[in-house]
């Protein structure tokens, strides 16, 4: 042999010496030409031995020396291409991994954009296309003996998967579009099929062989965040032909357990993604999580609890991989009860987004469905109090996604624990999450794929129809039976019968007074009367202020304590909508009474919610400029009919008579000639806040006592529902009195009350205690901000930042943002104020 | 979503005024060739009977013999022009009308003075069954006319107390010599009489209210029922004459004066309590027509035999509508 080897070194140091020196095209030619002997599947080949030797010595050497000869003069030594055919046949057809790594490293040595450059791109480009990198791969998979093979592997590794970005380096605007990720990574994966398939046949052929190679390479592309790219090719093919194969199944198992344990969790993480339902994913992945601590950890833990960004399918296909197996299951089952211990504790419920609160509900529906009966009674006292802490605090909550997330989920658990009680029922509405949520919990039977469970649930509905119409159809038939006629008056066209309502028998009361009477009568058989009392009531009080204002607290009295005797529709608008119509009627007595009575005893928190609301809607409509659209005019046909009783009759009459100065300008219009028409200026119709002169009254009262807990009330502790809702108030009470003189002892005072609770732990508070902040800064003039409140804004700017970063909750997050957007704007307009 | 495209519910055809009080009954005479033009009887609250001409639309003449009480049923015999209208006087007269003439021929004493509507059964010519309310408040008396000799008297068992009877309709079925008598009572339910052997057939409870008038198709043997209360039941009459409850049909406001079918037995409309006439499909009872043009409660409806609906009502105002008619 070594005689014979250094016969093999000589002939090529010999022409690689030619190789490097001669500009004679035809010395050149033939020194290629005889160390392509060395080359496989040329016409005469050298020896086995030879070759070997030749790729394992000389080879790069070879390489190396072409790379550094080439040039467009050196091309054209020999006439015609059959130079640069040789040149190309020793990257294409030698050994693929010298072959790639020689280029890669030409590459990366070439500066700048060349000819060289340029060329040794294409022809990595040929490489690609020529399925060069299978070659290489599989050279891997093979086992090896030579020394220093890992150091080699990992630079191979290192090349491979980065190749787009060394490409994109180096060529920059000149890349070609194989390199681009997009590209190249798809490629990949049809490389690694490739080098799959050839596995499977060398172990069918008996010979031992290795993916740990593939495994890497689909780690480190996972790693790098490409994962949709590759596996959008691997997956496909492999679903398809682990379908009837075992060995290929064991070589797939293989190929995932090799990954490093530092990739686990992205390739795990993009296999859930891609496959299509948790059969092939069992099929690809075997019994992983019983092997592997580490996918154990991602599968059963990682996914579930630490992230929320799992679609709902790949949630289903991720547990129905861990339902399809009985050695699985055993972790479904710890996966719930983890689950639902997350789900019930108010922690989390405070302190965790509302997407991964949905997620963690989801998680538990679909587990639900994949277990059995047994498998639940085993756990259910451990389950159903983890379900009722859950229960507890969601219903608690004041966001209403919260609290039907709640009612959901514990519907469904109670259903699936105690299949035998009486089934829990929630009112809720129902929507499309409901409905999603709902069908998730449908127990479906196992090692059923998606697609099959939902033909299934669509056969019943098929069969179920032909019977139904066969049903509806035969009553007719029997009719006609008996009726001996044709049914030719079938096509009488009934009439429209919408004006078919109840008859109402007795009248509406005309008066204010008799509205109240009729409204405290207790008397069963005066029903009839009370509804339309309900109903006339808030025509006659916006018709009347002046006998609406002498009972205005008295009347604001009897329709807070009304109950709803009847079933009216719309009662509770229609009382809303009444007290509003008293409040704005004598706001000042009122809001007063109401304030009052928000902090005194023996309310229910209905009724302290519908205080607030009435506060809110009166000052509102008190606010709105042009309320009294009609005022100016009377206010000039003479001021002392604004007030009198008389109103009521001007006003009414000016709806049906038009007014005279309508009809005089129409007059005058007509008359005059216009040289030129500009356009047709509105004045907008402008008028006092109305709201300026009680809005103390109304947000005063409220704002004082709210840190004195009474005996059935307690803003502080449970009652945070109506902490909210008064806090929501405030902020509105504040922004509708901008332009008011109150507003800066209204603002100072929110400030104030704003930084008591800051802390609180209710998001509903915490959103309403920052819109609260926005309006204090739109309504309180910059100037008398900086004035007067200095300190608080700046206490309120820093706990602003706190929650716009820190804060659980989005919509938290975003109001945040809001009011410090609102700070910066209002210290620009300081700024660019001339001082 | 076929309700936009509902057409309007129609007005009347034309309207009779001039009662001067509520109109408690109405009935059509006439119509066809031999009997001349189409008249309509109208009995009121203050005890006249009007004649109204369909052609004219005016009143031809006004009969007064009820002496101010009230006349709460007309009908005509089937030979020729004569009128029975029984009236709250405790009088029930049978009036000549033919040739112009306008006399009380005879008239029957009654002994009950209830608001009950009798009924006629004419097998010939000359010889007619009368059904009135009897002299007990439970009972019906049958009479044989014109002899007026008493056929019969109608009370129930002792234990049944279904209260007074509060319409009545006399009929016979097609092969069966037997008259038979179908009366709603004040507790809501009707029942078949066989008057040959006097005894109840078969009764059912159709409604929680009284029964304020009903309508029987003789054809179908299927009745429709209205009372008091918020439903209209339609019951069957089997082979074995025992009656049954096919299905009620929920209405929007309670109490139903009176029900009538159309000859031709396509369509029935109901006199309400809430001033509405509302017109079914009588095979189906699908709900065709809810009629709101009176301003008080609609106290009879009544079918001529060419389809014209005529409905009187407290606000003293006869409608005349004409619905769904063969083109």
């Amino acid at each position: 042999m070594e005689p014979a080897r250094s016969a093999v070194g000589l002939s090529i140091r010999e022409a690689v010496h030619v190789l490097q020196s001669s500009e004679d095209g035809g010395r050149v030619l033939s020194a290629l030409e005889s160390l392509q002997r060395y080359l496989r599947g040329t016409a005469e080949p050298a020896l086995p031995g030879e070759q070997e030797e030749f790729a394992a010595k000389h080879f790069a050497v070879v390489l190396r020396c072409l790379v550094g000869r080439l040039s467009p003069r050196w091309l054209q030594l020999s006439p015609g291409d059959r130079l640069e055919q040789l040149w190309d046949s020793f990257f294409l057809e030698g050994p693929a991994d010298q072959a790639f790594l020689v280029l890669m490293e030409a590459i990366e040595g070439t500066a700048g954009p060349s000819f060289r450059l340029m060329k040794m791109a294409q022809l990595l480009a040929r490489f690609l296309s020529e399925g060069r990198v299978a070659a290489l791969m599989e050279e891997q998979c093979r086992p090896q003996m030579k020394p220093g093979f890992p150091l080699l592997q990992e630079t191979l590794l290192s090349k491979v998967v980065s190749l787009p970005d060394h490409l994109g380096n180096h060529l920059q605007q000149d890349n070609l579009a194989q390199f681009f990720p997009q590209n190249y990574f798809p490629l990949l994966g049809e490389e690694a099929v490739q080098v799959l398939q050839s596995v499977v046949d060398s172990l069918r052929g008996g010979l031992h062989c290795s993916v740990s190679f593939v495994s890497r390479v689909l780690g480190k592309v996972c790693i790098q965040g490409r994962h949709k790219e590759i596996l959008g090719r691997l997956v496909p093919q492999l679903t398809a032909r682990t379908q009837g194969s075992c060995l290929w199944q064991r070589v797939c198992w293989r190929l995932v357990e090799q990954v490093p344990d530092r990739a686990m969790e992205a390739v795990l993480t993009g296999l859930v993604e891609a496959t299509p339902g948790p059969e092939v994913l069992s099929r690809l992945l075997g019994n992983l999580v019983l092997k592997n601590k580490k996918a154990q950890f991602v599968m059963t833990r990682k996914l579930l609890f630490m992230q929320y960004r799992c679609t709902t399918p790949m949630l289903q296909s991720l547990l129905g991989y861990l339902a399809m197996d009985s050695q699985r299951r055993p972790f479904l089952i710890q996966a719930l009860k983890e689950l639902l211990e997350t789900w019930g504790s108010s922690s989390a419920v405070r302190h965790t987004p509302l997407a991964q609160q949905r997620y963690v509900s989801m998680a538990v529906l679909i587990c639900l469905a994949h277990l059995g009966e047994p498998e639940l009674r085993d756990s259910r006292e451990e389950l159903l109090a983890s379900m009722m802490a859950g229960v507890k605090c969601r219903l608690d909550s004041s966001l209403p996604a919260v609290r039907r997330l709640g009612m959901i989920v514990a519907e469904v658990i109670s259903t699936r624990i105690h299949p035998e009680g009486p089934p829990l029922r929630f009112q809720y509405e129902d929507d499309e999450l409901s409905r999603e949520m709902l069908a998730l919990a449908t127990p479906r039977p196992v090692g059923d794929s998606p697609l099959e469970a939902r033909s299934s649930s669509l056969d019943p509905v098929v069969a179920e129809t032909p019977a139904e119409t066969m049903e509806g159809s035969v009553p007719p038939a029997q009719l006609q039976g008996s009726d001996s006629e044709l049914d030719s008056d079938d096509d009488f066209i009934p009439y429209d019968m919408s004006g078919d309502k109840e008859l109402k028998s007795s009248k509406a009361p005309q008066y204010v007074r008799d509205c109240m009477e009729a409204l405290t009568t207790f008397e069963d058989k005066d029903m009839e009367r009370w509804e339309a009392a309900l109903k006339a009531l808030e025509g006659l009080v916006r018709r009347n202020p002046e006998a609406t204002r002498e009972v205005s607290v008295e009347l604001a009295r009897v329709l807070l304590h009304l109950e709803e005797r009847t079933c009216v529709a719309g009662f509770e608008e229609l009382r809303q909508r009444a007290l509003v119509a008293v409040t704005v009627t004598d706001p000042a007595q009122v809001a007063e009474h109401l304030t009052s009575q928000f902090y005194a005893l023996n309310y229910s928190l209905r009724q302290r919610m519908d205080i607030l609301d009435v506060l809110t809607l009166a000052a509102q409509e008190l606010s709105r400029p042009g309320r009294l659209g009609r005022s100016p005019q009377h206010s000039s046909v003479g001021p002392s009919t604004q007030c009198s009783p008389t109103l009521t009759a001007s006003q009414s009459g000016s709806v049906m008579v038009p007014d005279w100065r309508v009809v005089v300008e129409n007059r005058i219009r007509s008359k005059t000639r216009h040289f030129s028409k500009g356009s047709p200026w509105q004045e907008p119709a402008g008028g006092p806040n109305e709201f300026a002169s009680v809005a103390g009254c109304f947000f005063f009262p409220l704002i004082h006592h709210f840190d004195r807990p009474l005996v059935t009330f307690d803003l502080l502790g449970d009652d945070q529902l109506v902490l909210g809702r008064l806090t929501h108030t405030l902020g509105a009470l504040m922004y509708l009195a901008v332009n008011t003189t109150v507003a800066v002892r209204m603002g100072k005072a929110l400030l104030e009350f704003v930084w008591a609770l800051r802390f609180h732990v209710d998001t509903y508070v915490r959103r309403g205690l920052l819109s609260a902040v926005s309006s204090v800064l739109l309504s309180v003039p910059a100037e008398r901000l900086l004035e007067d409140l200095p300190d608080e804004l700046l206490e309120t700017r820093s706990w602003l930042a706190d929650v716009a970063e820190k804060d659980v909750d989005e919509n938290c997050r975003e109001l945040a943002v809001r009011a410090l957007l609102l700070l910066e704007r209002l210290r620009d307009r300081l700024l660019s104020l001339p001082s | 979503m076929a309700a936009p495209l509902a057409p309007q519910p129609p007005d009347p055809q034309f309207v009779l005024r001039g009662t001067q009080s509520a109109v408690n009954a109405v009935h059509f005479f006439g119509g066809t060739q031999a009997q001349g033009c189409p008249l309509l009887f109208s009995g009121s609250q203050s005890g006249l009977v009007h004649i109204w001409s369909l052609q004219t639309r005016r009143t031809v003449a006004t009969l007064d013999g009820h002496g101010g009480q009230s006349v709460n049923w007309l009908q005509t015999l089937p030979q020729g022009p004569q009128l029975l209208s029984q009236g709250r006087d405790l009088q029930l007269c049978l009036w000549d009308l033919a040739e112009g003439r306008n006399t009380i021929m005879d008239s029957v004493h009654l002994e009950s003075v209830g608001f009950c509507r009798s009924s006629i059964l004419a097998e010939g010519q000359l010889h007619w069954m009368l059904a009135v309310p009897g002299k007990d408040s439970d009972e019906v008396q049958i009479l044989e006319m014109p002899s007026k000799t008493s056929v019969c008297t109608l009370k129930p068992e002792a234990d049944a107390k279904p209260g007074m009877p509060m319409c009545l309709r006399l009929w016979q079925a097609n092969p069966g010599p037997r008259p038979l008598l179908l009366v709603g009572y004040e507790d809501g339910s009707v029942a078949l009489w066989d008057i040959s052997e006097r005894k109840v057939c078969s009764r059912i409870a159709c409604h929680g209210e009284p029964v304020m008038g009903f309508d029987f198709d003789s054809q179908k043997t299927r009745g429709i029922s209205g009372s008091a209360g918020k439903a209209l039941a339609v019951w069957s009459l089997d082979g074995q004459q025992a009656l049954q409850v096919c299905h009620t049909h929920e209405l929007t406001n309670p109490g139903i004066a009176d029900v009538m079918i159309r000859p031709d037995r396509k369509i029935l409309a109901t006199a309400g309590w809430d001033h509405r006439i509302r017109i079914f499909h009588w095979r189906t009872m699908k709900p065709l027509a809810v009629l709101a043009f009176h301003s008080a409660s609609v106290h009879c409806v009544a079918f001529a035999a060419d389809g014209l609906l005529a409905a009187g009502s407290k606000d003293q105002r006869i409608s005349i509508w004409s619905l769904y008619q063969r083109t």
